[in-house]
């Protein structure tokens, strides 16, 4: 695993935006060699996306040849409310670059038949050639998408019923009001995410100090769902120094003392493994 | 940036399934100016989110802006005419009068209009109502007439002829028999004090007719009778009708009456061409009822033309130094500023935010005439009719049915 501590939390969507470009434009996507990308919302995402698209602008990357997949949707919420994963997605994103909309795919939390989606999700990451980069965030129970506490390691794409935490972490979306948060959503398993040849997760704020303390400097639990990246050959981890709060000093300065070493060309671009 | 129009690379569909998208703008939405992109397709406002997720489709061409406002094209409710056309002079002409004046009109951002016709003989109403043309290519759209007269008040008739007023001896059908056919009117101004018969006015209303307080001697309480019988407009606020006073503060008072029946707005419509109506007096409506508030130019045949003499209604008139006259009189007949310069110069007397003086010519008369789904605002759905502004609000191109129909040279 590769942890990179940077100072401020738009310091991490920036950088993250640098690393998404790079690893796109190296790959030299194209019409039959599409960049799959794993998505995820949310306000540390939303700095990275907006860094996206002002490269989209400059005309340093293009998602022509990228396909996404997004990492979960709220059930029974209409999609264009103004929390569900597709308005955000639409809003923050999709609407400013120049995707395709087929190559779009964003679990529907309003379909018919909720197991058969999920099912359906899985078999178009696979049609897709599977996920090139998952990027993802952490909960403060420390969760990959939906994956709660308790989420089997091996998971798959998977109707989950919402935590506690999650719904009160959310409340403060819709009005505080409790009745209107939604209790399930469709997620990735952490097996989905795992399958992925990369995964870069996005950790800001000290209200998530403790999950990334679990997620690292712990075992692989699963009542700390990230931790299952632990075993995965590509994981990076971008974080902001109130994120360290709960790390030892010992492991804050072993991957500090990395970053200081590479060159800043080699810092600016991206890492090597 | 320099940012051409791009196209995708699908196949050219036809014309009204081409999907256009504006961006590098603000649009005037919600009563904000908010920096988002407005979608246009076959001549409505569309909700892109929709074509993005279900349909699956991107925009055919992109239009860069260049960081300008969208608001929708302004509604004027009472123009006589412009370009040397006098709607109600005109009658021989008065199809190619209607299309010039359409035509000129998208030049000040106006993009829907009635047609007025000041107090006429009853001939010219039979000759001319059935001929105005229903719609104009390349011009702005016509919303109905506004029969301005001649249901008015000798005392208050401003430039209109006296020998053509009338009064509602048998109720509705005076109006019928006056006016041929009420099927092409949209807005009636009448002197409510001077209407017995307590059915007219409702009765128009539900007609889909307007029914507009103004040319008048009323007293508030004439008025409001009015307004609870279904006037919903005042005409030309301050103008030809008994100035405010404190002891019977008279058409004017219904900006501030308490005799308004619940959830009804009374509209008022104002000239702010800086001649009509004092920028202290703009203030003081502003102020008072903001959200009743229309801009409406009022404009005569002159509009667009140089000094001189030239006609409106039964009598001659003469421009001079910027104002127009009855000819040989002190007597104003009707402004001839444009409605992209009269948003202007309310702005710069009320200091009013941008999106209010852009409501005040697009919203509030669409919401008058009960057509605010249609015209009016950039909301989803709605006729792609509207306008490129830049922050002192120039109009720098006009937009109808989502085609383009003006450009300001640079």
């Amino acid at each position: 695993m590769r942890l990179v501590i940077l100072e401020t939390s738009d310091s991490v969507g920036k950088w993250a935006a640098k690393y998404v470009m790079k690893r796109i434009n190296d790959f030299q996507p194209g019409p039959d060699r599409y960049f799959v990308l794993g998505l995820p919302t949310g306000s540390t995402p939303l700095g990275m996306y907006r860094e996206l698209i002002e490269f989209y602008k400059q005309g340093k990357v293009s998602f022509q040849y990228v396909k996404t997949f997004n990492m979960d949707e709220y059930v029974g919420l209409p999609r264009d409310h103004q929390e569900s994963y597709h308005y955000f997605m639409w809003h923050n994103f999709f609407k400013h670059i120049d995707i395709e909309p087929k190559n779009v795919h964003i679990l529907d939390g309003n379909a018919a038949d909720l197991v058969a989606e999920c099912n359906k999700f899985e078999d178009l990451i696979r049609e897709a050639g599977g996920v090139e980069l998952f990027i993802g965030g952490i909960g403060p129970d420390g969760h990959i998408a939906f994956n709660e506490p308790g989420s089997s390691l091996v998971s798959r794409t998977r109707v989950k019923t919402l935590a506690q935490d999650t719904l009160e972490a959310n409340a403060r979306f819709f009005d505080n009001d409790m009745s209107k948060v939604p209790k399930q959503a469709l997620t990735v398993g952490v097996g989905t995410v795992m399958d992925s040849k990369e995964v870069m997760i996005l950790i800001t704020g000290a209200h998530k100090a403790f999950a990334l303390y679990k997620a690292i400097e712990e075992g692989v639990n699963h009542m700390w769902t990230v931790s299952a990246f632990q075993q995965h050959a590509n994981t990076l981890m971008i974080c902001d120094e109130d994120a360290t709060l709960e790390l030892r000093v010992k492991t804050v300065k072993y991957f500090k003392g990395i970053l200081r070493d590479l060159d800043e060309g080699a810092l600016q671009e991206g890492y090597t493994n | 940036m320099a940012a051409p129009t791009k196209i995708c690379s699908c196949p050219a569909p036809a014309d009204q399934d081409r999907l256009i998208q504006f961006t590098n703008c603000r649009l005037v939405r919600g009563h904000q100016l908010l920096r988002d992109d407005l979608w246009v397709r076959d001549g409505k406002i569309i909700n892109p989110e929709p074509i993005f997720f279900d349909e699956q489709s991107k925009a055919h061409s992109r239009i860069d802006c260049g960081g300008a406002i969208i608001a929708p094209g302004y509604l004027d409710l009472q123009i006589n005419g412009g370009y040397g056309v006098d709607f109600s002079y005109d009658t021989d002409t008065i199809e190619e009068g209607v299309a010039k004046v359409a035509r000129g009109l998208v030049k000040s951002g106006v993009t829907s209009f009635c047609p007025t016709l000041v107090t006429s003989p009853s001939d010219s109403y039979h000759t001319i109502l059935p001929r105005i043309p229903t719609a104009v290519p390349e011009g702005a759209g016509i919303l109905g007439i506004h029969a301005e007269g001649p249901f008015i008040n000798p005392q208050k008739k401003g430039a209109h002829p006296e020998n053509c007023i009338q009064t509602i001896d048998k109720g509705l059908s005076s109006l019928e028999s006056t006016y041929g056919s009420l099927e092409r009117i949209k807005i009636v101004t009448l002197a409510p004090e001077k209407v017995s018969d307590p059915q007219v006015i409702g009765q128009l209303v539900e007609r889909g007719i307007t029914v507009s307080l103004g040319h008048s001697m009323a007293s508030l309480g004439d008025g409001e009778r009015a307004v609870k019988q279904g006037a919903t407009l005042i005409t030309h606020l301050f103008n030809a009708m008994l100035p405010f006073h404190h002891r019977d503060p008279g058409l004017v008072g219904l900006l501030a009456s308490d005799a308004v029946p619940s959830g009804r707005t009374v509209y008022f419509g104002i000239i702010s061409d800086g001649v009509h109506t004092h920028p202290a007096a703009l203030r003081i409506a502003y102020r008072t009822h903001p959200q009743g508030l229309i801009l409406v130019t009022d404009a005569i045949s002159a509009l667009g033309l140089e000094e001189g003499v030239h006609h409106i209604g039964q009598l001659p008139l003469e421009v001079k130094q910027g104002k127009a006259f009855i000819a040989g009189t002190e007597t104003l007949c009707g402004s001839i500023a444009p409605m992209d310069e009269c948003v202007r110069i309310f702005r710069r007397a009320t200091d009013c935010s941008i999106v209010y003086a852009i409501e005040a010519a697009t919203l509030h008369p669409a919401q008058c005439l009960k057509i605010e789904k249609q015209k009016g605002t950039l909301d989803f759905g709605s006729d792609a009719d509207f306008i490129l502004l830049d922050d002192e609000l120039r109009v720098l191109s006009t937009w109808i049915a989502g085609r383009r129909v003006h450009q300001t040279a640079a």
